[in-house]
């Protein structure tokens, strides 16, 4: 029997708003263990939260982002549970009314669009984090992450194959980057999912019992585990079994997830309505106030490349889902629209390369995008060849100068001039007897070789077509 | 007469004319605690270092012909539920024997700022969660009036200790009458201000939505001159109300006439001791005789307050004291097997069988499957109940009613029986529903024990309830005697 899989995400995502959720407190990350916290923040009796503004604000950011519809009457709850990490024994978090609700997230998967619904976005607190230390045999608290702002986001089971979640998670992450709202760094935490994944009969529309799969914090193992668990669910059913509800934990060092609960384990949170806070009210002015600044989302950015820049989809994508790529592209832009397709292969070539060598975003390089353009002008016109142009692009990044200033001054005006390249085309050929009488021989490969012997005694100025030509016209003459 | 026995506003002109020092007064409290507390049995910390360095700075202070900021160099006790910067916060729990914040509740930070030296942490049922101060983990608190009775609670301390001049201020906290009904049966006054107009920042939490700290004194007047200082909007408590006001005490006025004094009759009926009712009948006839209009006004649903009160006042309580795990401070179990096995064994041997009680019944009501048949239908009945107030403050400007059902009950009398003790709070629970503010004043005797009176606003009107209480306690001259200990 044919299978159809249905996926359904839950996205926390840390908030990089300067101080936590409910406290005062920083929120760096990679600080000494136990110097970002507080009363408030480790929940000492008798200590109360105040709602930190801007972490409403992005969340509100988000939710319209996405399409979401905004409560703009809304509430904290309190979640109830025991947990060494959890110090107040609840997590402050949204339960009934979202802040942000009924949207939805279209993306890309090749040149396919596919709409995911968001079921809701709320805002809540991050928990400690514990640290299992054997010198010590024992577990210790770390509680700087206690009250970080997070916003989960919830989807629609509207995802069908592993692929979907990943381009689902991508986008995501795309849009929360692009309105600047949180770092987005995987290996910090930033971003982490838990996976709900359920299978029917291939056309059925009835949904089948799902399980919840905690723990997975990067896109590649939500993949695998949504593959595994795929996978596991059939052979389960094939064998004549049955899916039970359950939570699962993904272990994606060993590839395989296992059973945390069942249905019948699943926890009571008791959520209730904090009464330590006063209700969120927002008015219009305040949502539409942030409507209003929201950046050109990814998506659009995305089909504009592709469709009035003429970058192929994958190379709409690469800009697109990278805000600051994608800020440079468009600066570019502005200075020159018709060099699209060149600017976009310098950013994903030379430029990405080299920031992958200094570990750094493309504005701190420094690169003026006009002396971009005009560098790819120099090349068009001929007046640089490609060698040159990479010789020039160093320049400009270590003196800052003007690509038309380098070229005069070093004198790398590609030469076009065939009197002037026909001397070196002699010299090579007096040089290189041997090659000369393999290409006589029938070897017309040695032609490249020569027109490289011939731009290294230009010293890479020579036009390589133009030595093509004359080297094959000259040798032909030889042969006559 | 001895200093202690003077009010604070007396103590204050003292100071200020230098007749007395800050240093004499304080000193004047403690010896007098060293000599009765034995008795009494109203504190669970003394703070006599500290207090006398504090009242030394005011005389310096003095002596540098400096400004004195409000109540400077007069003594407070405060109860141990509220947090104190270095110095033991137990709420009379093993659970928080050893416990010692690291910060100062917003009310302490108030009375630090108007160098009011603390002269220690007074005894409460445990967590503030009783009405006898039976509940304390350490020591049963006495009735100065009576060593074989209970000055009530939870702020039992509290009320002990200005009743019987250990301290001529004290701070409670009132979740559902824990100022009022031991105020009431130890003949002082003390206010349970509208919820908002104190901050509960430090305040160890039992019903979040209906926790309010207020003062506790021997006259109306100490009474308003420490709610000045206390109200007032604070930034670490959302819940506390933006509005300023001017102080009340400088003000205070007699003048109830044509004032309209409500009578709700739901507060007369059964249960209340016939003693009790003739007594605050009578102060209602006084409130007559000065001009006060008195109007009969009907608070239907009244009877419900009780049962709402303890399903919402308990679902906070469990969330709120679930941090209590052993983990991070206080109580930890000796023997423990794992960390689910420290959890159980940490709460159960910490809490005391009331706070257990209280916890369960608040798990229970917010499980989900009864959460609807309680805790959502109690949230619905308190909608209902401010209605009723509100309709009701159409007809009158304050309501008057008895605040204990009955005069201080002998100790262990209602130990065994949780309803009787819960019935105790009768009259004052409702007001906490509906964030009312209620104020308690002495209106005379009942079989020789003092007995007080409640007088119940409109949100936000302390100054009204201060007017009328003043205008009582004026023409009256009826209030706090020192007891003889």
């Amino acid at each position: 029997m044919k299978y159809e899989a249905v996926i359904g995400i839950e996205m926390h995502a840390e908030l990089n708003t300067k101080t936590k959720i409910f406290c005062g407190c920083k929120t760096d990350y990679g600080a000494q263990v136990n110097t970002q916290c507080c009363p408030i923040c480790i929940g000492l009796p008798g200590t109360l939260p105040t709602l930190n503004k801007k972490v409403v604000e992005y969340a509100v950011r988000m939710g319209l982002a996405c399409g979401c519809t905004i409560n703009k009457e809304t509430k904290h709850d309190r979640k109830n549970y025991f947990y060494p990490d959890l110090p107040k024994a609840y997590q402050i978090s949204q339960y009934d009314i979202p802040l942000c609700e009924n949207g939805e997230i279209s993306f890309y998967v090749g040149e396919d669009k596919k709409t995911v619904r968001i079921r809701r976005i709320h805002i809540e607190e991050d928990a400690g984090k514990l640290l299992h230390d054997n010198r010590f045999s024992g577990t210790l608290v770390d509680f700087n992450r206690c009250g970080i702002p997070l916003i989960e986001i919830v989807s629609q089971p509207d995802m069908h194959s592993p692929e979907e979640a990943r381009a689902y998670l991508e986008a995501l992450k795309a849009v929360l980057e692009c309105l600047g709202i949180c770092n987005c760094r995987m290996q910090e935490g930033n971003i982490r999912c838990d996976v709900n994944v359920s299978i029917r009969p291939a056309g059925s529309e009835q949904l089948g019992n799902r399980v919840e799969m905690k723990n997975v914090n990067t896109f590649s193992g939500a993949v695998r585990g949504i593959e595994y668990e795929i996978a596991r669910q059939i052979e389960v059913v094939e064998a004549g079994g049955h899916i039970e509800q359950e939570t699962r934990r993904w272990d994606d060092d060993r590839g395989e997830s296992l059973s945390m609960r069942s249905k019948e384990d699943a926890q009571d949170y008791r959520y209730f309505p904090e009464p330590d806070l006063v209700p969120i009210r927002l008015d219009d002015a305040y949502v539409e106030g942030i409507r209003s600044s929201l950046p050109e989302l990814p998506i659009s950015k995305y089909e504009r490349y592709w469709k009035e820049n003429g970058l192929t989809p994958y190379e709409a994508s690469m800009l697109s889902t990278d805000k600051d790529k994608a800020a440079f592209f468009e600066a570019c832009l502005e200075k020159d629209a018709t060099l699209a397709k060149q600017i976009c292969n310098w950013i994903l070539g030379d430029i990405a390369k080299l920031q992958n060598e200094r570990g750094c975003t493309v504005q701190s390089l420094g690169i003026d995008p006009a002396a971009l353009c005009e560098l790819i002008v120099l090349t068009q016109k001929g007046t640089l060849s490609s060698t040159s142009a990479k010789t020039v692009f160093d320049e400009m990044l270590s003196t800052g100068k003007a690509p038309g200033v380098i070229v005069e001054e070093k004198g790398l005006a590609q030469v076009n001039d065939e009197q002037a390249l026909l001397g070196i085309v002699e010299e090579v050929l007096a040089a290189n007897a041997g090659p000369v009488q393999d290409y006589h021989g029938g070897k017309t490969n040695v032609l490249g070789f020569l027109v490289g012997q011939c731009m290294k005694r230009s010293k890479g100025k020579g036009n390589p077509q133009l030595f093509n030509k004359l080297l094959a016209q000259k040798l032909n003459e030889q042969k006559e | 007469m001895e200093l202690y026995e003077k009010m604070g506003y007396e103590l204050q002109e003292l100071i200020v004319k230098k007749e007395v020092s800050a240093r004499e007064v304080t000193d004047s409290f403690l010896s007098r605690i060293d000599a009765v507390e034995g008795k009494v049995k109203s504190f669970l910390t003394l703070l006599p270092d500290s207090a006398r360095a504090q009242a030394d700075e005011v005389d310096a202070l003095v002596a540098r012909g400096e400004q004195l900021p409000p109540l400077a160099g007069l003594p407070i006790a405060i109860k141990d539920n509220i947090c104190t910067e270095g110095v033991l916060t137990t709420c009379a729990s093993k659970m928080l024997y050893n416990f010692v914040p690291p910060y100062d509740a917003t009310v302490i930070t108030r009375m630090k700022q108007s160098h009011m030296p603390i002269l220690g942490k007074t005894n409460l049922d445990e967590f503030a969660m009783g009405s006898s101060c039976e509940n304390s983990a350490f020591q049963k608190t006495r009735n100065p009036y009576d060593l074989n009775r209970v000055p009530g609670g939870s702020s039992g301390g509290s009320a002990a200790a200005v009743a019987a001049a250990q301290a001529p201020f004290a701070v409670g906290s009132d979740t559902g009458g824990s100022i009022r009904q031991p105020a009431c049966i130890t003949g002082i006054v003390g206010l349970k201000p509208s919820y908002g107009a104190v901050s509960r920042y430090g305040l160890v939490a039992f019903g979040s939505s209906l926790d309010q700290i207020g003062p506790m004194t021997r006259c109306v007047r100490d009474n308003a001159m420490l709610f000045d200082l206390l109200a007032g909007p604070d930034e670490m408590d959302s819940t506390s109300a933006r509005i300023s006001r001017k102080p009340i005490a400088p003000d205070l006025k007699v003048d109830v006439k044509g004032l309209r004094i409500g009578l709700p009759k739901e507060f007369f009926g059964e249960g209340i001791d016939p003693g009790v009712r003739a007594c605050i009948m009578e102060a209602a006839q006084q409130y007559q005789r000065m001009g006060a209009q008195l109007v009969e006004v009907e608070l239907p649903f009244a009877q419900y307050a009780l049962p709402t009160y303890y399903i919402v006042s308990s679902a906070e309580a469990s969330s709120n004291l679930a941090r209590f795990d052993g983990v991070k401070y206080g109580y930890r179990s000796e023997h423990y097997d794992g960390l689910i096995d420290l959890y159980f064994k940490s709460r159960s041997e910490g809490f005391g069988p009331e706070v257990r009680r209280r916890i369960m019944l608040g798990t229970y009501v917010l499980a989900s499957g009864y959460y609807d048949a309680y805790y959502k239908r109690a949230q619905l009945m308190r909608v209902k109940l401010k209605q009723v107030y509100d309709e009701a403050f159409e007809h009158c400007d304050v309501m008057l009613t008895p605040a204990s059902p009955t005069v201080a009950f002998r100790l262990g009398e209602k130990e065994s029986d949780p309803l009787a003790m819960y019935l105790s709070d009768i009259c004052t629970v409702s007001i906490n529903m509906v964030e009312l503010p209620a104020l308690v004043l002495p209106c005379g005797t009942v079989e020789g024990l003092p007995m007080g009176m409640q007088l119940i606003g409109r949100k936000f009107s302390e100054e009204l309830l201060y007017n009328v209480a003043y205008s009582f306690e004026q023409a009256t001259g009826l209030g706090w005697t020192c007891p003889k200990l």
